[in-house]
């Protein structure tokens, strides 16, 4: 049944969102934590989406096992952001270091905006499609009365 | 007089059950709009219909002379109807997701699902009508 399998779909994109609009909470919520050894302060986390089809090492033969294969999107993991500390000339602020300067984590508060703008509609996208098929199916129900 | 049940479905119970697996190969698109190296799929809505009335498809078979033979699959998904999306503008992450398109395409395809839905319908209340003779 197909229209089942959408259920399973949509779901595995909202708990994907949700996973990144996580990460993008974190990283707002430390953009200003600062730590007296660089080594410990906050890196930006961002999430790495992967499609969960199986079917693209293995061409399944027919087309309902190419649907079976193909099952939603998944969270790989979970990376750090390689982009350098942000430093800023603090002499007196206790952190900095012998030149003055503050370690302050790298993350790009305009940019998780922007993603974090993306995260809600793609969101909204999956609730839709949900309503959508959840719609079919109640219609499916329908059929000879 | 013998009267088919599959005949008088016709073409809506195949076109009712494409759509609805349709739904889910364009659902499968949106989830994964923010995937990076994935490549929007849909598929051809009328060859695949086609097949399953039992048409002859266009695409152009090897001839087997022994039944254990494997099927020529130059193009495997031609077979398994998943094509590709011809990306307009595809993003830097190789991601070729239209997640407009998508979603276009996902309500003209319920609103497909829903007219499948009422032809089959009308066939299903016929027949009632034709048993109960009034």
């Amino acid at each position: 049944m197909s229209l089942l399998n959408v259920f399973d779909i949509a779901g595995s994109g909202m708990s994907a969102q949700t996973v990144r609009m996580n990460t993008i909470s974190s990283n707002i919520a430390n953009a200003e934590s600062v730590s007296s050894n660089t080594e410990e302060t906050y890196r930006a986390r961002h999430p790495v989406f992967q499609a969960h089809i199986g079917a693209e090492q293995n061409p399944p033969f027919n087309f309902s096992a190419a649907l079976n294969h193909a099952s939603g999107v998944r969270v790989a993991g979970i990376v750090e952001s390689d982009a350098p500390y942000q430093l800023r000339y603090e002499p007196n602020h206790p952190e900095s270091n012998e030149e003055g300067y503050v370690a302050y984590p790298n993350v790009n508060v305009v940019e998780e905006m922007a993603n974090m703008i993306s995260a809600s509609r793609s969101y909204q996208t999956n609730v839709d499609v949900m309503k959508s098929a959840k719609q079919m199916l109640q219609q499916a129900l329908t059929l000879g009365q | 007089m013998a009267i088919s049940i599959d005949k008088q479905f016709g073409v809506h119970q195949h076109a009712l059950q494409l759509r609805a697996e349709r739904a889910s190969v364009l659902a499968n698109n949106i989830a994964n709009a923010d995937t990076p190296g994935y490549k929007a799929r849909d598929i051809d809505f009328q060859s695949m219909l086609a097949a399953r009335m039992g048409a002859q498809s266009d695409t152009l078979a090897m001839d087997k002379s022994r039944s254990a033979h494997m099927n020529s699959l130059s193009q495997p998904d031609a077979i398994n109807g998943l094509k590709y999306r011809t990306p307009l503008h595809p993003a830097i992450d190789d991601n070729t997701v239209d997640a407009h398109l998508e979603k276009t395409e996902f309500v003209n395809n319920s609103v497909g699902y829903q007219a499948a839905f009422q032809f089959l319908n009308g066939r299903i209340k016929s027949m009632l009508t034709a048993i109960k003779g009034q």
